[in-house]
């Protein structure tokens, strides 16, 4: 029985630029740096978007491997279930303490090939079948991880202070549009290499301070639609609950945060008659996606990134902007010792989403099309 | 004389009566009082006198003496000691003496496990704050019926219809007891009190009286295999219908009113004749399947054009967990799951303390096979028999119900002692009894007021330990099992709870 779950303090930091101009990962390791008191070295971890352009095409699958036995279990599988374009060992630099291997896959499902034993997914479109193998993979493959799985996007992470994991990861070398990063300062269980944040599941990126004190709940809620959370932090859910609620649901991005921290009974009866009717059905029926406890979350998503707080603000967040850069961190000087002159700087109120999209230009220019898809 | 004893039929009393000469003024309250015969005044002595063989222990003497003159007390059995043949030598004899097998009432009274003793809750600490429900939000409103897995929501709004819902400002509700195994003024107390509290009170099989049809908006009711009272108007004044296919306290039979309730209202109420002995079927008559089943749910919706949820209550029974999930994908809204400590009327006594499952167990269950089937959204789990206290309610929505159904509690908030003489209608304190002396004992001005006051109680302490857990939202503690830990119980029942042990 897996029910056991981390707690977890944290810091958090993010920006994008809205015109797609991609940024080294040097600013981002400031930001979160600054924030030193926020973690204790038990756990750090960025992802990028925009970070893969010669591959856009592909699902970007991070590995993590805690030995060779296990890389070569996965990449035979890997091999029976998808097209697999380019694939590596990802760069790092060389550090003292024991440490997975993380190595990088640029894959497609195949066509024709998918015959037999994966019966199952050759009906289902291209994102479900990578979240069907990736939750194949996190759950059955022992000492391996996929710790992201997006197109054009990827996450780092590890056990260390955010400078050191920047270090190994050689994160100052990529360059995105997006970043998020993760400062952990877990209270409960040791230091996992796969339990750093972000959390990440095809375009889906989550770091999250706080503690989701519903985590029973919402684990249970996914597990009826296919969710394994098999990372034993809170946040995992976190991502599960965006891809289920908005990829396969299709709500939008702002009814989303209304189901994270929905309004209170006693506003909803205020609500105009459609209001009412909306959030109401939404408290309703997402009763066991409503996030409880104190969060402040930056999401990552393919084209814009966005933040939000429990609907009783327990945990801080800041948002500035700065001509075409806007910017979430826990702690207004992570923002300000990275980007001086801000436009505009202000807190969110509780529950009140921050969005954040690429301009149409952008997201084309980005991801080679004009359809907008969040993953 | 009529306290003479017959040797032949001699059974040692339950209960002893004490009185104190000393105190007592001889104003004869007890007496007047006492409803089973247990006391009486004898004139040319000027004393008052207990035969203790008719005490049921129902304390109304002590409660009612003005002088505190009387002591009801625990008769030690006189037999010589035998572990395995305790409590049994009588209840042979009254079978071999009187031949026919003892009814009883209330819920089983018998040592059995009781596993809400055996969970304890979480609380935060440091890295998670603790509300206080007295300067922060806290929501107990829950939704009863069926949900859809998804809806569709675009710029224009909301683009799906939920079918219709219950909205219970508690979780919650008064359970279905008769008019008829209750008197007109309890039902009027817990009618006033769901509608005070914004809850529901359940009508019960016994049909409903024309003067509670004031409580539309706040009542359930029911439909049981003796489909006693029911029609068109019935059904309509109900916000949900609830067939009951069984009861914890006496799985696999009918219902039993004996003719000395059926008084005339109840006669005109239920629509049968005054002084006969209303009897229910064991099963419904037209579901012998769970294909009938599904026709009486749609039967039932057809009627009331769709408005209104339709709840099957079952008795938790061996497989469950089967059954629910049968019930759900029948077409059944909201699903009772009554556990084998629930309350009766009247019920044989080696059914209800022999048959059934535990609540907890039974919730858990069927919990977790709903969700494992993936349908679980789309009916809620009410669950009933034998809820104690508000932090039984906490255990049961941690363990995954919706609400929670209260009778027993609900009574004892009114006066109920517990003394398990419901079935002879002669309860002094005026609840189970049709006897307009006795009924009227139950002042509903007062009664509903102690209702109201329980159920205000029970929801602060609820808010106070959702507050300690940090959830500010009743939805959040819903099937949240990683907040109870289990003590004292062996892995499989750990596993069957699907809870983990203290210290892991």
């Amino acid at each position: 029985m897996e029910l056991a779950k981390d707690i977890s303090g944290c810091g958090i930091a993010g920006f994008i630029n809205t015109d797609g101009e991609r940024i080294s990962g040097v600013d981002i390791v400031d930001s979160i740096t600054l924030m030193k008191d926020r973690g204790n070295g038990l756990g750090a971890g960025f992802a990028a978007y925009g970070i893969y352009p010669d591959f856009k095409e592909f699902y970007a699958l991070h590995v993590m491997y805690d030995n060779e036995h296990a890389r070569k279990v996965t990449e035979d599988y890997l091999e029976r279930k998808v097209h697999i374009e380019q694939h590596g060992g990802m760069s790092t630099r060389p550090i003292k303490k024991k440490r997975p291997i993380f190595f990088v896959y640029f894959v497609q499902p195949r066509e024709q090939s998918t015959k037999g034993e994966s019966e199952e997914f050759r009906l289902e479109e291209s994102d479900e079948f990578i979240f069907k193998l990736v939750m194949f993979i996190n759950e059955n493959i022992d000492g391996a991880f996929v710790i992201s799985s997006g197109k054009n996007m990827g996450v780092f992470k590890g056990v260390g202070f955010p400078d050191e994991i920047a270090n190994f990861f050689r994160v100052d070398e990529y360059k995105a549009y997006c970043w998020t990063a993760h400062n952990r300062f877990p209270t409960n269980t040791p230091g996992w290499w796969g339990g750093a944040h972000p959390f990440s599941l095809l375009g889906w990126s989550v770091v999250h301070n706080g503690e989701i004190s519903s985590y029973g709940a919402n684990k249970r809620y996914l597990e009826m639609y296919g969710y394994k959370c098999t990372q034993k932090t809170d946040t995992e859910v976190v991502t599960y609950l965006l891809d289920l609620l908005v990829r396969k649901h299709n709500l939008p991005l702002h009814t989303l945060a209304k189901v994270f921290s929905p309004p209170l009974w006693s506003e909803i009866e205020h609500m105009s008659k459609e209001d009412r009717e909306l959030y109401s059905a939404l408290r309703v029926v997402y009763g066991g996606a409503m996030l409880n406890g104190p969060f402040s979350i930056i999401v990552g998503f393919r084209g814009g990134m966005f933040g939000l707080n429990d609907r009783i603000k327990l945990r801080p967040l800041v948002v500035a902007r700065k001509g075409s850069n806007v910017y979430m961190a826990s702690e207004e000087s992570a923002i300000r010792y990275v980007a001086d002159d801000l436009d505009e700087v202000y807190m969110p109120k509780a529950g009140e989403p921050v969005i954040t999209m690429l301009t149409d230009e952008a997201y084309e220019k980005v991801y080679g099309s004009k359809e907008r898809t969040y993953v | 004389m009529k306290w003479m004893k017959n040797l032949k039929s001699y059974v040692p009393p339950s209960f002893v009566v004490e009185r104190d000469d000393y105190r007592c003024i001889r104003c004869k309250a007890c007496v007047e009082q006492c409803s089973f015969d247990a006391t009486f005044y004898d004139d040319e002595e000027d004393r008052v006198w207990t035969w203790n063989a008719n005490c049921v222990g129902c304390n109304r003497c002590a409660a009612i003496c003005p002088t505190d003159a009387i002591t009801v007390k625990r008769a030690e059995p006189s037999y010589r000691y035998n572990h395995n043949w305790n409590g049994h030598v009588d209840s042979l004899k009254k079978r071999a003496i009187y031949g026919g097998t003892p009814v009883v009432s209330m819920g089983n009274d018998k040592p059995y496990p009781i596993y809400w003793d055996n969970m304890l809750l979480n609380a935060s600490q440091v890295t998670n704050p603790s509300i206080d429900p007295l300067r922060e939000p806290m929501e107990l409103k829950t939704f009863l019926g069926r949900k859809p897995d998804s809806i569709h929501v675009d710029d224009s709004g909301l683009k799906t219809r939920l079918t219709p819902q219950l909205e219970l400002d508690i979780p919650i509700m008064f359970a279905a007891m008769s008019y008829g195994a209750l008197s007109y003024n309890v039902i009027e107390s817990l009618g006033r009190a769901a509608k005070e509290m914004g809850t529901y009170y359940n009508s019960g099989e016994g049909g409903l009286n024309k003067d509670h049809y004031k409580f539309k908006g706040n009542i359930i009711v029911q439909v049981a295999s003796g489909r006693f009272g029911v029609h068109k108007d019935y059904l309509d004044v109900g916000s949900a219908i609830e067939i009951k296919i069984g009861q914890g306290a006496k799985p696999g039979i009918g219902g039993h009113l004996p003719g000395e309730k059926v008084s005339e209202t109840i006669s005109e109420t239920r629509m049968m004749p005054k002084g006969s002995d209303a009897i229910s079927p064991a099963p419904h008559h037209d579901v012998y399947s769970i294909e009938d089943l599904r026709q009486l749910i749609y039967a039932l919706k057809e009627s009331t054009e769709y408005k209104k949820p339709v709840a099957v209550k079952i008795a938790c029974v061996h497989n469950v967990a089967a059954i629910a999930s049968g019930i759900a994908r029948a077409g059944a809204d909201i699903i009772v799951l009554d556990g084998f400590k629930g309350g009766t009327g009247a019920s044989p006594q080696v059914i209800r303390d022999n048959i059934g499952l535990p609540l907890e167990v039974s919730l858990a269950v069927v919990d977790e096979r709903l969700r494992q089937e993936g349908i679980r959204q789309y009916v809620s789990l009410v669950a009933s028999g034998g809820i104690r206290n508000s932090m039984d309610v906490v255990k049961a929505i941690a363990l995954g119900a919706d609400a929670v159904y209260i009778g027993t509690a609900a009574l004892i908030a009114i006066g109920c002692t517990m003394c398990q003489q419901c079935h002879t209608g002669k309860c002094a304190w005026g609840i189970s009894t049709q006897d307009p002396h006795l009924s009227k004992r139950v002042n509903p001005d007062m009664a509903s007021k102690r209702l109201i006051n329980l159920l205000e109680v029970w929801a602060l302490e609820i808010k106070e330990t959702m507050g300690a857990m940090g959830i500010n939202s009743i939805e959040s503690l819903k099937g949240n099992r990683l907040n109870l830990r289990g003590v004292g119980l062996n892995d499989k029942e750990l596993e069957i709870l699907g809870i983990l042990p203290a210290g892991e």
